[in-house]
Protein backbone atom coordinates (compact mmCIF):
# COMPACT_ATOMS: atom_id res chain seq x y z
CA UNK A 1 0.00 0.00 0.00
CA UNK A 2 1.24 3.80 -0.87
CA UNK A 3 2.07 6.11 1.90
CA UNK A 4 -0.49 8.41 2.88
CA UNK A 5 -1.52 11.32 4.82
CA UNK A 6 -4.46 11.32 7.32
CA UNK A 7 -6.51 14.22 8.31
CA UNK A 8 -10.06 14.16 10.14
CA UNK A 9 -12.12 16.75 8.91
CA UNK A 10 -14.27 18.95 11.48
CA UNK A 11 -16.46 20.83 8.58
CA UNK A 12 -17.91 20.04 5.20
CA UNK A 13 -16.04 23.40 3.83
CA UNK A 14 -12.89 21.99 5.18
CA UNK A 15 -13.18 18.64 3.76
CA UNK A 16 -14.34 19.73 0.38
CA UNK A 17 -11.37 22.31 0.35
CA UNK A 18 -8.27 19.52 1.38
CA UNK A 19 -9.98 17.12 -1.12
CA UNK A 20 -10.21 19.69 -4.40
CA UNK A 21 -6.45 21.01 -3.30
CA UNK A 22 -4.89 17.09 -4.07
CA UNK A 23 -5.99 15.30 -7.02
CA UNK A 24 -4.34 11.80 -5.12
CA UNK A 25 -6.92 12.91 -1.99
CA UNK A 26 -9.67 10.36 -1.14
CA UNK A 27 -12.87 11.09 1.70
CA UNK A 28 -12.45 8.67 3.68
CA UNK A 29 -16.12 7.30 5.05
CA UNK A 30 -16.43 3.82 7.19
CA UNK A 31 -13.54 2.44 5.44
CA UNK A 32 -14.91 -1.23 4.08
CA UNK A 33 -15.08 -0.28 0.70
CA UNK A 34 -11.54 2.09 0.67
CA UNK A 35 -9.55 0.59 2.88
CA UNK A 36 -10.33 -2.28 0.93
CA UNK A 37 -9.27 -1.08 -2.07
CA UNK A 38 -6.26 0.76 -0.80
CA UNK A 39 -5.23 -3.13 0.68
CA UNK A 40 -5.78 -4.47 -2.66
CA UNK A 41 -3.90 -1.64 -4.37
CA UNK A 42 -6.95 -0.57 -6.41
CA UNK A 43 -6.97 2.81 -5.05
CA UNK A 44 -3.98 4.60 -3.98
CA UNK A 45 -4.89 7.98 -2.45
CA UNK A 46 -1.99 10.19 -0.83
CA UNK A 47 -4.21 11.99 1.59
CA UNK A 48 -7.26 10.61 3.36
CA UNK A 49 -9.66 12.97 4.65
CA UNK A 50 -11.78 11.48 7.17
CA UNK A 51 -15.08 12.40 7.14
CA UNK A 52 -17.30 9.95 8.99
CA UNK A 53 -16.83 12.78 12.00
CA UNK A 54 -18.80 15.24 10.71
CA UNK A 55 -21.44 16.29 12.28
CA UNK A 56 -24.07 14.82 9.92
CA UNK A 57 -24.70 11.74 11.67
CA UNK A 58 -28.41 12.22 12.30
CA UNK A 59 -31.66 10.63 11.36
CA UNK A 60 -34.54 13.75 11.58
CA UNK A 61 -37.83 14.14 10.44
CA UNK A 62 -38.54 16.92 8.11
CA UNK A 63 -41.47 19.86 8.15
CA UNK A 64 -43.04 18.11 5.01
CA UNK A 65 -43.28 14.83 6.84
CA UNK A 66 -40.35 13.34 5.37
CA UNK A 67 -36.95 11.89 6.69
CA UNK A 68 -33.25 13.05 6.21
CA UNK A 69 -30.51 10.92 6.75
CA UNK A 70 -27.03 12.53 7.36
CA UNK A 71 -24.53 11.26 5.16
CA UNK A 72 -22.12 10.16 8.20
CA UNK A 73 -25.26 7.83 9.71
CA UNK A 74 -24.15 4.16 9.84
CA UNK A 75 -25.94 1.88 8.01
CA UNK A 76 -27.04 -0.23 11.27
CA UNK A 77 -28.48 3.11 12.59
CA UNK A 78 -30.41 4.11 9.32
CA UNK A 79 -31.96 0.30 9.42
CA UNK A 80 -33.05 0.32 13.53
CA UNK A 81 -34.64 3.75 13.31
CA UNK A 82 -37.98 4.01 14.55
CA UNK A 83 -38.70 6.34 11.56
CA UNK A 84 -37.37 4.26 8.77
CA UNK A 85 -38.82 0.83 10.03
CA UNK A 86 -42.31 2.84 10.27
CA UNK A 87 -42.18 4.85 7.18
CA UNK A 88 -39.93 3.97 4.70
CA UNK A 89 -39.61 -0.44 5.83
CA UNK A 90 -38.03 -1.33 2.81
CA UNK A 91 -35.03 0.92 3.41
CA UNK A 92 -34.32 -0.65 6.56
CA UNK A 93 -34.95 -4.13 4.87
CA UNK A 94 -32.52 -3.42 2.40
CA UNK A 95 -30.02 -2.39 4.34
CA UNK A 96 -30.30 -4.87 6.88
CA UNK A 97 -30.48 -7.39 3.80
CA UNK A 98 -26.66 -6.19 3.30
CA UNK A 99 -23.12 -7.43 4.39
CA UNK A 100 -23.09 -7.99 8.01
CA UNK A 101 -24.20 -6.88 11.61
CA UNK A 102 -20.44 -5.61 11.55
CA UNK A 103 -19.67 -4.14 8.53
CA UNK A 104 -23.13 -2.57 8.99
CA UNK A 105 -21.71 -0.77 12.25
CA UNK A 106 -19.29 1.15 10.41
CA UNK A 107 -20.34 1.76 6.71
CA UNK A 108 -21.97 5.13 6.46
CA UNK A 109 -24.88 6.30 4.26
CA UNK A 110 -22.31 8.03 1.43
CA UNK A 111 -19.85 5.63 1.51
CA UNK A 112 -22.63 3.12 0.83
CA UNK A 113 -24.53 5.20 -1.88
CA UNK A 114 -20.12 5.27 -3.74
CA UNK A 115 -18.99 1.82 -3.14
CA UNK A 116 -17.14 0.52 -6.37
CA UNK A 117 -18.54 -1.94 -8.26
CA UNK A 118 -17.71 -5.54 -7.12
CA UNK A 119 -16.62 -6.70 -10.74
CA UNK A 120 -13.90 -9.29 -10.28
CA UNK A 121 -11.74 -7.37 -12.96
CA UNK A 122 -12.30 -4.16 -11.18
CA UNK A 123 -10.80 -5.41 -7.83
CA UNK A 124 -7.43 -7.01 -9.79
CA UNK A 125 -5.04 -4.84 -10.74
CA UNK A 126 -3.22 -7.31 -13.54
CA UNK A 127 -6.44 -7.65 -15.29
CA UNK A 128 -7.55 -5.17 -18.27
CA UNK A 129 -10.39 -3.06 -16.87
CA UNK A 130 -11.61 0.34 -18.62
CA UNK A 131 -13.28 1.49 -15.07
CA UNK A 132 -9.67 0.94 -13.25
CA UNK A 133 -7.66 2.25 -16.11
CA UNK A 134 -9.77 4.10 -19.37
CA UNK A 135 -8.53 2.41 -22.23
CA UNK A 136 -7.25 -0.97 -21.42
CA UNK A 137 -10.13 -3.01 -22.17
CA UNK A 138 -13.33 -4.40 -20.46
CA UNK A 139 -12.00 -8.32 -19.05
CA UNK A 140 -15.20 -9.19 -18.28
CA UNK A 141 -17.58 -8.90 -21.42
CA UNK A 142 -15.51 -12.17 -22.64
CA UNK A 143 -14.97 -13.34 -19.23
CA UNK A 144 -16.82 -14.10 -15.54
CA UNK A 145 -19.76 -11.81 -16.24
CA UNK A 146 -22.56 -13.96 -14.22
CA UNK A 147 -23.35 -11.17 -12.15
CA UNK A 148 -23.26 -8.25 -14.34
CA UNK A 149 -25.56 -6.10 -15.90
CA UNK A 150 -28.25 -7.04 -18.45
CA UNK A 151 -29.96 -3.08 -18.76
CA UNK A 152 -28.03 -0.21 -19.63
CA UNK A 153 -24.89 -1.47 -19.92
CA UNK A 154 -22.11 -0.39 -23.07
CA UNK A 155 -19.57 -2.22 -24.99
CA UNK A 156 -16.97 -0.65 -22.60
CA UNK A 157 -18.22 -1.66 -19.32
CA UNK A 158 -20.65 -4.16 -18.08
CA UNK A 159 -20.54 -3.73 -14.20
CA UNK A 160 -23.24 -3.61 -12.03
CA UNK A 161 -23.72 -0.96 -8.46
CA UNK A 162 -23.28 -3.70 -5.65
CA UNK A 163 -25.80 -1.35 -3.21
CA UNK A 164 -28.85 -2.99 -1.68
CA UNK A 165 -29.71 0.65 0.26
CA UNK A 166 -29.19 2.48 -2.82
CA UNK A 167 -32.17 0.38 -4.43
CA UNK A 168 -34.89 0.91 -1.59
CA UNK A 169 -33.09 4.67 -2.24
CA UNK A 170 -34.27 4.74 -5.71
CA UNK A 171 -37.91 3.77 -5.62
CA UNK A 172 -38.54 6.08 -2.58
CA UNK A 173 -38.02 9.15 -4.43
CA UNK A 174 -34.72 9.97 -2.63
CA UNK A 175 -32.93 13.41 -3.47
CA UNK A 176 -28.98 13.55 -2.31
CA UNK A 177 -27.12 16.74 -0.89
CA UNK A 178 -24.16 17.02 -2.05
CA UNK A 179 -21.30 20.07 -1.67
CA UNK A 180 -19.11 20.16 -4.59
CA UNK A 181 -15.34 21.12 -4.93
CA UNK A 182 -16.12 24.93 -5.29
CA UNK A 183 -18.18 25.10 -2.49
CA UNK A 184 -21.43 24.75 -4.31
CA UNK A 185 -24.37 22.68 -2.84
CA UNK A 186 -26.64 20.80 -5.18
CA UNK A 187 -29.48 18.61 -4.53
CA UNK A 188 -30.14 15.48 -6.92
CA UNK A 189 -32.81 12.94 -7.38
CA UNK A 190 -30.66 9.88 -6.66
CA UNK A 191 -31.17 8.32 -10.13
CA UNK A 192 -29.23 11.27 -11.44
CA UNK A 193 -26.17 10.66 -9.38
CA UNK A 194 -24.86 7.68 -11.14
CA UNK A 195 -24.13 8.67 -15.07
CA UNK A 196 -25.04 5.75 -17.69
CA UNK A 197 -22.43 3.58 -18.48
CA UNK A 198 -21.34 5.11 -21.80
CA UNK A 199 -17.15 5.25 -23.07
CA UNK A 200 -15.68 6.36 -20.02
CA UNK A 201 -17.19 3.84 -17.40
CA UNK A 202 -14.52 5.47 -14.91
CA UNK A 203 -16.32 8.78 -14.46
CA UNK A 204 -19.29 7.15 -12.50
CA UNK A 205 -21.07 10.54 -11.18
CA UNK A 206 -22.68 13.52 -12.90
CA UNK A 207 -21.66 15.93 -10.11
CA UNK A 208 -17.51 16.44 -10.18
CA UNK A 209 -14.33 14.70 -8.57
CA UNK A 210 -14.58 15.76 -5.17
CA UNK A 211 -18.00 16.07 -4.66
CA UNK A 212 -18.99 15.09 -0.83
CA UNK A 213 -22.41 13.75 -0.03
CA UNK A 214 -23.62 15.41 2.78
CA UNK A 215 -27.09 13.76 3.25
CA UNK A 216 -30.20 11.95 1.78
CA UNK A 217 -33.62 13.62 1.97
CA UNK A 218 -36.20 10.96 1.69
CA UNK A 219 -39.90 12.69 0.48
CA UNK A 220 -42.93 12.10 2.74
CA UNK A 221 -45.03 8.85 0.69
CA UNK A 222 -48.07 7.23 1.59
CA UNK A 223 -46.95 4.54 -0.19
CA UNK A 224 -44.08 4.21 1.32
CA UNK A 225 -44.96 2.80 4.35
CA UNK A 226 -46.44 -0.24 2.74
CA UNK A 227 -42.75 -0.47 0.39
CA UNK A 228 -40.95 -3.62 0.43
CA UNK A 229 -37.27 -5.38 -0.53
CA UNK A 230 -36.76 -8.20 -1.93
CA UNK A 231 -32.92 -9.99 -2.52
CA UNK A 232 -31.74 -13.16 -4.38
CA UNK A 233 -28.43 -14.42 -3.28
CA UNK A 234 -26.21 -17.69 -4.23
CA UNK A 235 -26.46 -18.14 -0.03
CA UNK A 236 -29.04 -17.34 2.47
CA UNK A 237 -27.14 -14.00 3.87
CA UNK A 238 -23.83 -11.97 3.76
CA UNK A 239 -23.39 -12.12 0.15
CA UNK A 240 -24.34 -9.92 -2.75
CA UNK A 241 -27.45 -10.07 -4.68
CA UNK A 242 -27.77 -11.52 -7.72
CA UNK A 243 -31.04 -9.52 -8.42
CA UNK A 244 -33.41 -7.19 -6.17
CA UNK A 245 -36.32 -5.72 -6.32
CA UNK A 246 -37.63 -2.60 -4.26
CA UNK A 247 -41.26 -1.87 -4.55
CA UNK A 248 -44.27 -0.26 -3.38
CA UNK A 249 -48.03 -0.17 -4.81
CA UNK A 250 -51.11 1.45 -4.22
CA UNK A 251 -54.71 -0.31 -5.19
CA UNK A 252 -58.12 0.81 -5.29
CA UNK A 253 -61.23 -1.38 -6.88
CA UNK A 254 -58.44 -3.76 -8.69
CA UNK A 255 -56.72 -1.15 -10.38
CA UNK A 256 -53.22 -0.02 -9.59
CA UNK A 257 -53.48 3.99 -8.42
CA UNK A 258 -49.72 4.21 -8.06
CA UNK A 259 -46.60 2.15 -7.61
CA UNK A 260 -42.72 1.95 -7.37
CA UNK A 261 -40.62 -0.22 -8.67
CA UNK A 262 -36.50 -0.40 -8.68
CA UNK A 263 -33.89 -3.29 -9.57
CA UNK A 264 -30.76 -4.06 -7.98
CA UNK A 265 -27.83 -5.48 -9.31
CA UNK A 266 -29.10 -5.87 -12.97
CA UNK A 267 -26.90 -2.32 -14.39
CA UNK A 268 -24.78 0.20 -13.36
CA UNK A 269 -26.83 1.91 -11.12
CA UNK A 270 -30.24 1.30 -9.00
CA UNK A 271 -32.55 0.70 -12.03
CA UNK A 272 -35.89 2.75 -11.70
CA UNK A 273 -38.17 0.29 -13.91
CA UNK A 274 -40.01 3.70 -14.86
CA UNK A 275 -41.45 1.69 -17.98
CA UNK A 276 -43.28 -0.87 -15.67
CA UNK A 277 -44.53 2.02 -14.04
CA UNK A 278 -45.90 4.09 -16.58
CA UNK A 279 -47.89 1.03 -17.87
CA UNK A 280 -49.14 -0.13 -14.44
CA UNK A 281 -50.46 3.06 -13.12
CA UNK A 282 -54.36 3.08 -14.15
CA UNK A 283 -54.68 -0.29 -15.72
CA UNK A 284 -55.75 -3.62 -13.44
CA UNK A 285 -54.14 -4.67 -10.41
CA UNK A 286 -53.61 -8.17 -12.02
CA UNK A 287 -50.60 -10.75 -12.34
CA UNK A 288 -50.88 -10.46 -16.25
CA UNK A 289 -50.59 -7.10 -15.94
CA UNK A 290 -47.57 -7.00 -13.71
CA UNK A 291 -45.91 -9.55 -15.48
CA UNK A 292 -46.31 -7.84 -18.84
CA UNK A 293 -45.37 -4.66 -17.59
CA UNK A 294 -42.18 -5.99 -15.80
CA UNK A 295 -41.54 -7.69 -19.32
CA UNK A 296 -41.86 -4.38 -21.05
CA UNK A 297 -39.14 -3.21 -18.63
CA UNK A 298 -36.74 -6.23 -19.63
CA UNK A 299 -37.35 -5.75 -23.78
CA UNK A 300 -34.19 -3.88 -23.47
CA UNK A 301 -32.12 -6.08 -21.45
CA UNK A 302 -29.21 -7.48 -23.09
CA UNK A 303 -27.75 -10.38 -21.45
CA UNK A 304 -24.74 -11.74 -21.60
CA UNK A 305 -23.57 -15.19 -22.75
CA UNK A 306 -23.21 -16.15 -18.68
CA UNK A 307 -25.95 -14.05 -17.25
CA UNK A 308 -29.45 -14.22 -19.19
CA UNK A 309 -30.81 -16.08 -15.59
CA UNK A 310 -30.85 -12.71 -14.39
CA UNK A 311 -34.01 -11.86 -17.21
CA UNK A 312 -36.62 -14.47 -15.32
CA UNK A 313 -35.25 -14.21 -12.16
CA UNK A 314 -36.18 -10.19 -11.91
CA UNK A 315 -39.34 -10.96 -13.53
CA UNK A 316 -40.09 -13.57 -11.29
CA UNK A 317 -39.27 -11.42 -8.02
CA UNK A 318 -41.07 -8.70 -9.53
CA UNK A 319 -44.95 -10.20 -9.99
CA UNK A 320 -44.31 -11.98 -6.67
CA UNK A 321 -43.28 -8.99 -4.83
CA UNK A 322 -46.49 -6.76 -6.67
CA UNK A 323 -48.63 -9.86 -5.60
CA UNK A 324 -47.86 -9.70 -2.06
CA UNK A 325 -47.90 -5.89 -2.05
CA UNK A 326 -51.73 -6.24 -3.58
CA UNK A 327 -52.72 -8.79 -1.40
CA UNK B 1 -3.89 11.76 16.53
CA UNK B 2 -1.55 14.42 14.77
CA UNK B 3 0.88 13.97 11.75
CA UNK B 4 4.30 14.41 12.33
CA UNK B 5 6.10 13.16 9.55
CA UNK B 6 4.40 11.79 6.66
CA UNK B 7 2.56 8.77 6.80
CA UNK B 8 2.77 8.23 10.61
CA UNK B 9 0.64 10.08 13.18
CA UNK B 10 0.40 9.41 17.07
CA UNK B 11 -2.74 7.30 17.88
CA UNK B 12 -4.23 7.35 21.48
CA UNK B 13 -6.33 4.29 22.39
CA UNK B 14 -7.84 2.91 25.19
CA UNK B 15 -8.09 -1.34 24.97
CA UNK B 16 -9.34 -3.36 27.53
CA UNK B 17 -9.40 -0.19 29.71
CA UNK B 18 -6.27 0.56 29.13
CA UNK B 19 -4.74 4.11 27.32
CA UNK B 20 -2.25 3.44 25.02
CA UNK B 21 -0.41 5.94 23.23
CA UNK B 22 1.63 5.19 19.89
CA UNK B 23 3.24 6.55 16.82
CA UNK B 24 1.48 4.26 13.87
CA UNK B 25 2.57 4.15 10.17
CA UNK B 26 -1.23 5.14 8.83
CA UNK B 27 -1.54 2.19 6.43
CA UNK B 28 -2.02 0.09 9.75
CA UNK B 29 -5.13 -1.62 10.33
CA UNK B 30 -6.36 -1.70 14.37
CA UNK B 31 -6.15 -5.64 14.07
CA UNK B 32 -2.50 -4.99 13.03
CA UNK B 33 -2.02 -2.52 15.41
CA UNK B 34 -3.43 -4.84 18.49
CA UNK B 35 -1.85 -7.86 17.46
CA UNK B 36 2.27 -7.01 16.39
CA UNK B 37 2.27 -3.38 18.30
CA UNK B 38 -0.02 -4.58 21.27
CA UNK B 39 0.75 -7.90 21.60
CA UNK B 40 -2.84 -9.02 21.74
CA UNK B 41 -3.12 -11.74 19.97
CA UNK B 42 -6.58 -12.92 20.78
CA UNK B 43 -7.89 -10.88 17.87
CA UNK B 44 -7.22 -13.03 14.52
CA UNK B 45 -6.90 -12.25 11.07
CA UNK B 46 -8.96 -14.40 8.73
CA UNK B 47 -9.35 -12.73 5.43
CA UNK B 48 -7.96 -9.21 5.81
CA UNK B 49 -10.94 -8.19 3.77
CA UNK B 50 -13.97 -7.43 5.44
CA UNK B 51 -15.64 -11.32 4.74
CA UNK B 52 -14.51 -13.59 7.73
CA UNK B 53 -14.94 -11.84 11.33
CA UNK B 54 -12.14 -13.27 12.51
CA UNK B 55 -11.26 -9.89 13.68
CA UNK B 56 -14.37 -8.82 15.00
CA UNK B 57 -14.13 -6.70 18.19
CA UNK B 58 -15.91 -3.87 20.20
CA UNK B 59 -14.75 -0.24 19.24
CA UNK B 60 -17.02 1.85 21.77
CA UNK B 61 -18.91 -1.26 22.52
CA UNK B 62 -20.17 -1.65 18.68
CA UNK B 63 -18.53 -4.78 17.22
CA UNK B 64 -16.88 -4.11 13.90
CA UNK B 65 -14.07 -6.11 11.75
CA UNK B 66 -11.03 -4.37 12.99
CA UNK B 67 -9.16 -5.69 9.47
CA UNK B 68 -10.87 -2.74 7.56
CA UNK B 69 -10.38 0.33 10.58
CA UNK B 70 -7.12 1.78 10.34
CA UNK B 71 -5.94 2.44 13.37
CA UNK B 72 -5.31 6.53 13.18
CA UNK B 73 -8.82 6.53 11.77
CA UNK B 74 -9.84 4.28 15.23
CA UNK B 75 -7.61 7.40 17.83
CA UNK B 76 -9.40 8.39 20.43
CA UNK B 77 -11.94 5.38 21.01
CA UNK B 78 -12.16 2.48 23.16
CA UNK B 79 -11.75 -1.29 22.19
CA UNK B 80 -12.51 -4.35 23.96
CA UNK B 81 -10.93 -7.65 22.73
CA UNK B 82 -11.42 -11.62 23.73
CA UNK B 83 -8.87 -10.66 25.97
CA UNK B 84 -10.97 -7.61 28.01
CA UNK B 85 -14.51 -9.53 27.66
CA UNK B 86 -13.95 -10.97 31.09
CA UNK B 87 -14.19 -9.51 34.23
CA UNK B 88 -10.20 -10.51 35.09
CA UNK B 89 -11.20 -13.41 37.39
CA UNK B 90 -14.87 -14.92 35.78
CA UNK B 91 -15.36 -15.81 32.08
CA UNK B 92 -17.74 -13.41 30.59
CA UNK B 93 -21.05 -16.27 30.43
CA UNK B 94 -20.50 -16.20 26.77
CA UNK B 95 -17.10 -17.83 26.90
CA UNK B 96 -18.38 -20.23 29.38
CA UNK B 97 -21.57 -20.87 27.55
CA UNK B 98 -18.95 -21.63 24.02
CA UNK B 99 -17.04 -23.93 26.55
CA UNK B 100 -19.84 -26.05 27.50
CA UNK B 101 -21.60 -26.48 24.45
CA UNK B 102 -18.31 -26.78 22.91
CA UNK B 103 -18.95 -24.17 20.29
CA UNK B 104 -15.59 -24.60 18.27
CA UNK B 105 -12.82 -26.89 17.12
CA UNK B 106 -9.72 -25.27 15.93
CA UNK B 107 -10.43 -22.29 17.45
CA UNK B 108 -9.54 -19.44 15.25
CA UNK B 109 -13.03 -17.79 14.69
CA UNK B 110 -14.37 -18.22 18.26
CA UNK B 111 -12.57 -14.51 19.82
CA UNK B 112 -14.75 -12.80 16.91
CA UNK B 113 -17.49 -15.14 17.42
CA UNK B 114 -17.77 -14.29 20.96
CA UNK B 115 -17.22 -10.04 20.21
CA UNK B 116 -19.82 -10.43 18.05
CA UNK B 117 -22.01 -12.49 19.96
CA UNK B 118 -21.21 -10.23 22.97
CA UNK B 119 -22.95 -7.03 20.87
CA UNK B 120 -25.23 -8.82 18.65
CA UNK B 121 -27.24 -9.65 22.04
CA UNK B 122 -27.30 -5.84 23.23
CA UNK B 123 -28.48 -5.11 19.64
CA UNK B 124 -31.40 -7.51 19.87
CA UNK B 125 -32.10 -6.09 23.33
CA UNK B 126 -32.14 -2.60 21.83
CA UNK B 127 -35.15 -3.91 19.59
CA UNK B 128 -32.65 -3.90 16.37
CA UNK B 129 -34.52 -5.86 13.11
CA UNK B 130 -32.79 -7.99 11.37
CA UNK B 131 -33.36 -9.87 7.63
CA UNK B 132 -35.15 -12.29 8.80
CA UNK B 133 -37.78 -10.17 11.26
CA UNK B 134 -40.80 -11.30 9.47
CA UNK B 135 -42.26 -7.39 11.00
CA UNK B 136 -38.80 -4.36 10.92
CA UNK B 137 -41.38 -2.45 12.51
CA UNK B 138 -41.72 -4.65 16.01
CA UNK B 139 -40.74 -3.38 19.23
CA UNK B 140 -39.23 -6.34 20.29
CA UNK B 141 -36.83 -9.56 19.50
CA UNK B 142 -36.52 -12.83 20.08
CA UNK B 143 -33.53 -14.54 19.28
CA UNK B 144 -34.62 -17.78 18.33
CA UNK B 145 -32.19 -20.05 15.81
CA UNK B 146 -33.31 -18.30 12.53
CA UNK B 147 -32.65 -14.66 14.27
CA UNK B 148 -28.86 -15.65 15.87
CA UNK B 149 -27.78 -17.19 12.54
CA UNK B 150 -29.02 -14.48 10.20
CA UNK B 151 -27.28 -12.10 13.01
CA UNK B 152 -24.29 -14.20 13.18
CA UNK B 153 -23.62 -14.17 9.36
CA UNK B 154 -20.59 -11.94 9.17
CA UNK B 155 -18.54 -14.70 11.61
CA UNK B 156 -17.62 -17.79 9.53
CA UNK B 157 -16.47 -21.10 10.61
CA UNK B 158 -14.33 -22.55 8.67
CA UNK B 159 -14.71 -25.89 11.01
CA UNK B 160 -18.51 -26.21 10.74
CA UNK B 161 -19.31 -25.77 14.15
CA UNK B 162 -21.92 -23.10 13.43
CA UNK B 163 -24.26 -25.95 15.29
CA UNK B 164 -22.65 -25.42 18.72
CA UNK B 165 -21.87 -21.77 18.50
CA UNK B 166 -25.77 -21.25 18.04
CA UNK B 167 -26.25 -23.40 20.53
CA UNK B 168 -24.07 -21.73 23.43
CA UNK B 169 -25.27 -18.25 21.93
CA UNK B 170 -29.01 -19.39 22.51
CA UNK B 171 -28.39 -20.31 26.35
CA UNK B 172 -26.55 -16.94 27.31
CA UNK B 173 -29.40 -14.57 25.03
CA UNK B 174 -32.56 -17.03 26.32
CA UNK B 175 -31.13 -16.23 30.05
CA UNK B 176 -31.29 -12.57 28.97
CA UNK B 177 -34.56 -12.17 27.34
C1 LIG C 1 -17.51 -8.61 2.83
C2 LIG C 1 -18.42 -7.50 2.39
C3 LIG C 1 -19.74 -7.77 2.07
C4 LIG C 1 -20.60 -6.75 1.66
N1 LIG C 1 -21.88 -7.06 1.32
C5 LIG C 1 -22.71 -6.07 0.90
C6 LIG C 1 -24.04 -6.34 0.50
O1 LIG C 1 -24.50 -7.49 0.53
N2 LIG C 1 -24.83 -5.31 0.10
C7 LIG C 1 -24.35 -4.03 0.05
O2 LIG C 1 -25.11 -3.14 -0.32
N3 LIG C 1 -23.10 -3.74 0.41
C8 LIG C 1 -22.27 -4.73 0.83
N4 LIG C 1 -20.99 -4.43 1.17
C9 LIG C 1 -20.47 -3.08 0.89
C10 LIG C 1 -20.66 -2.11 2.00
O3 LIG C 1 -22.05 -1.82 2.13
C11 LIG C 1 -19.89 -0.86 1.60
O4 LIG C 1 -18.52 -1.19 1.65
C12 LIG C 1 -20.17 0.30 2.50
O5 LIG C 1 -21.53 0.66 2.45
C13 LIG C 1 -19.32 1.50 2.12
O6 LIG C 1 -19.48 2.53 3.09
P1 LIG C 1 -18.23 3.17 3.83
O7 LIG C 1 -18.70 4.30 4.65
O8 LIG C 1 -17.44 2.12 4.53
O9 LIG C 1 -17.43 3.70 2.56
P2 LIG C 1 -15.87 3.97 2.34
O10 LIG C 1 -15.17 2.70 2.11
O11 LIG C 1 -15.35 4.88 3.38
O12 LIG C 1 -15.95 4.79 0.97
C14 LIG C 1 -16.43 4.23 -0.26
C15 LIG C 1 -16.21 5.25 -1.38
O13 LIG C 1 -17.04 6.39 -1.20
C16 LIG C 1 -16.28 7.57 -1.02
N5 LIG C 1 -16.97 8.32 0.03
C17 LIG C 1 -17.21 7.91 1.30
N6 LIG C 1 -18.01 8.80 1.93
C18 LIG C 1 -18.29 9.78 1.04
C19 LIG C 1 -19.08 10.96 1.08
N7 LIG C 1 -19.76 11.33 2.17
N8 LIG C 1 -19.13 11.74 -0.03
C20 LIG C 1 -18.45 11.40 -1.15
N9 LIG C 1 -17.69 10.28 -1.25
C21 LIG C 1 -17.63 9.48 -0.18
C22 LIG C 1 -14.88 7.12 -0.68
O14 LIG C 1 -13.90 8.04 -1.13
C23 LIG C 1 -14.79 5.80 -1.44
O15 LIG C 1 -14.47 6.02 -2.77
C24 LIG C 1 -20.12 -5.43 1.61
C25 LIG C 1 -18.80 -5.14 1.96
C26 LIG C 1 -17.95 -6.15 2.35
C27 LIG C 1 -16.54 -5.82 2.73
S1 LIG D 1 -17.26 -4.71 -16.46
FE1 LIG D 1 -16.46 -2.66 -16.05
S2 LIG D 1 -15.47 -2.95 -14.07
FE2 LIG D 1 -15.66 -5.03 -14.95
S3 LIG D 1 -13.81 -5.40 -16.20
FE3 LIG D 1 -15.30 -4.49 -17.57
S4 LIG D 1 -14.74 -2.31 -17.47
FE4 LIG D 1 -13.87 -3.23 -15.65
S1 LIG E 1 -9.90 -10.70 9.05
FE1 LIG E 1 -11.33 -9.10 9.22
S2 LIG E 1 -13.12 -9.95 8.42
FE2 LIG E 1 -11.64 -11.51 7.98
S1 LIG F 1 -13.63 -23.44 15.24
FE1 LIG F 1 -12.24 -23.59 13.57
S2 LIG F 1 -12.84 -21.90 12.37
FE2 LIG F 1 -14.41 -21.97 13.81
Amino acid sequence: MREFEYVRAGAVAEAVRLVAADRDARFLGGGTNLVDLMRLGVERPGLLVDVSGLPLDQVTETPDGGVYIGAMVRNSDVAAHPLIRERYPALAQAILDGASGQLRNMATTGGNLLQRTRCVYFTDPTKPCNKRQPGSGCSAIEGDHRNLAILGASPHCVATHPSDMAVALAALDARVDVTEPRGGMRTIPLGDLYRPLGDRPDQELTVPEGTLVTGVALPPSPLAARSRYRKVRERASYAFAIGSVAAALDTADGTVRDVRIALGAVASRPWRAHTAERILIGGPATEAAYRSAIDAELAHAQPLRDNAYKVPLVRTIVVRMLEELAG
Amino acid sequence: MTSQRIGVSTVRLVVNDEPHELEVDNRMSLLDLLRERLGATGTKKGCDHGQCGACTVLLGGRRVNSCLILAVAASGASVTTIEGVGDGTELHPLQRAFLEHDGYQCGYCTPGQICSAIAMIEEAAAGWPSAVSADVGAAKVSLDGEEIRERMSGNLCRCGAYVNIVAAIADVAGGRA
